[in-house]
């Protein structure tokens, strides 16, 4: 072990530049892919704060007494969808319908009695806001006698649950195409970073040296370059990343960086890509000398 | 110690390297091969060291025969040999010393030993105060005398020179051909590969003569009916 590690170790001293350059290579490689992550992430934030919005509101007739309403929201709450149910009553809608309509502010003021009708207003739990769902909920809704009319903004939620399947195709495509590219810049790099030290394998395997004892070094080169280049990537996608937010400015919604755990799979695919990478390729070499 | 039995050696390209060859080196002989460049010098010890497979024939190397060695078990082949080539093949960012503890450490050995045996064969070839010299600051000769202590640090009974003085001047070949001649006295068979015939005529050592991947003429004369027995 110690002179696996002796012998990575040298390899670095003895080709700086082409250790460097491979470590440029898996950090850029895998700075675009993160970059790209970032962004997918942020754009999945964005349209689950969209899907928050899904609400079911449904109309209930005028005079429908209060007991009644109350016992149905316990039913409509057990619902396994329902996040929770609110009660709206008439006046209540009337007070919001002056502050948030204001163009109608004056009109509503002249009125001799309430023309809103009280509702209940239905969010829906994380993973039920689709138009599936959605829509399952009204119908029961507009099931119930004192029911008038069930509204969720049908066409705005079946257009979300498209756009969301369409952003979650759109992105695995481009992140397998991001990682492809990275893994076939860094597979060339290490390919030459083994091409360099040909003449060293020979002389290896002419004294004696088992193919195995042969790949320890390599393997554990490719594996800290592989750390290296994981870790430039994460310091050039937080550099990335603050700039960004520094020149949109304040006015946008919150955007976030990577959680810890990202952190530590982006290091790991990181070593695993150097580490396979260099077993591959001192493999194939092996076979072909 | 080394048999060939009747073996030949076509490449791929279908062109032969060796046709029929056989012969039988005992242990402790030092023998010649000759021969004009492309004669087929070269195939014969990379058959020796496993580097090539016979297309046909045997080749048996201490005990381990070519026709059933499995790949996995060719470095236990090499660690009975020592090889040396014409442009000694050492590590230039590595010192003297450094290269031939190489040797001995990717087989393995115990580390504690390395040193004082390192010193042993550096001192037997004569390169002790260069112990920490880089390649580049020796001579061809003690270049090559450093591969040669590389290829006896695992005291093999077997060294393979392939035309160890065609890069020398003759103060150099001469120097490093007693060496080979001396390794030889106690007692490791030397087969080396040479265009020099002045070295060949100046001794009685054994002489087999290639031509065209035939074998044309052995010094010890035996005859090859006898040989392939």
């Amino acid at each position: 072990m110690r002179l696996v590690t002796r012998e990575a170790f040298r390899a670095f001293r003895r080709a700086p530049g082409l250790s460097a350059l491979a470590v440029a290579a898996i950090g850029f490689s895998l700075f675009t892919t993160g970059l790209y992550a970032l962004v997918a992430l942020n754009f999945r934030g964005a349209l689950e704060g969209l899907a928050e919005r899904v609400e079911i509101v449904a109309f209930l007739m005028r005079g429908t007494p209060p007991e009644t309403v109350t016992l149905a929201s316990q039913d409509i709450a057990a619902f396994p969808e329902v996040l929770e149910v609110n009660y709206v009553s008439a006046e209540e809608a009337l007070k919001r319908a002056q502050q948030e309509l204001e163009e109608f502010r004056e009109a509503y003021k002249e009125l001799s009695s309430n023309p809103l009708p009280a509702s209940l207003e239905i969010r829906l739990k994380p993973a039920y806001r689709s138009a599936a769902a959605a829509r399952a909920v009204a119908d029961r809704l507009a099931g119930f006698a004192f029911v008038d009319d069930v509204r969720y903004g049908r066409e705005w939620v079946e257009r979300l649950d498209q756009l969301r399947r369409l952003a979650s195709v759109v992105q695995f495509m481009i992140g397998i195409a991001f990682a492809i590219v990275a893994m076939a810049i860094i597979g060339v790099t290490i390919r030459i970073t083994v091409l360099q030290r040909a003449g060293e394998i020979a002389i290896m395997r002419l004294v004696g040296a088992t193919n195995n004892f042969i790949r320890g070094p390599f393997v554990l080169e490719g594996a800290i370059k592989g750390v290296l280049g994981g870790l430039l990537a994460l310091v050039l996608c937080w550099a990335g990343f603050t700039l960004f937010k520094a020149a949109l400015g304040t006015d946008l919604p919150d955007l976030r960086f990577f959680r810890p755990l990202d952190l530590l799979v982006i290091l790991l695919f990181g070593t695993l890509i150097g580490l396979l990478g260099s077993l591959l390729s001192v493999g194939r070499h092996l076979k072909a000398v | 110690m080394i048999r060939f039995s009747h073996v030949t050696k076509i490449w791929p390209n279908g062109a032969p390297a060796l046709r029929d060859i056989s012969f039988h080196v005992p242990k402790g002989q030092f023998v010649f091969l000759t021969g004009h460049s492309g004669a087929g010098k070269s195939s014969i010890l990379s058959l020796i060291s496993a580097h090539e497979r016979p297309t046909e024939g045997d080749v048996r190397v201490a005990n381990l025969s070519l026709r059933t060695l499995r790949q996995g078990e060719v470095p236990k082949l090499r660690r009975r040999l020592g090889i040396v080539f014409q442009d000694f093949r050492l590590l230039d960012d590595r010192t003297t010393d450094e290269n031939v503890a190489f040797a001995l450490e990717v087989t393995g050995a115990p580390r504690a030993a390395i040193p004082g045996r390192v010193m042993r064969v550096l001192t037997q070839v004569g390169l002790a105060s260069k112990a920490r010299s880089y390649p580049k600051e020796l001579s061809g000769g003690e270049q090559q005398r450093v591969a040669i202590a590389r290829a006896l640090v695992n005291d093999p009974p077997i060294l393979l020179a392939d035309e160890p003085t065609g890069n020398l001047d003759e103060r150099a070949t001469r120097s490093v051909f007693q060496l080979l001649r001396d390794i030889n006295a106690s007692g490791t068979s030397v087969i080396m590969a040479t265009h020099n015939m002045e070295l060949v005529r100046g001794t009685t050592y054994r002489n087999l003569e290639l031509k065209q991947g035939q074998m044309v003429y052995d010094s010890q004369d035996e005859p090859l009916v006898e040989m392939a027995e």
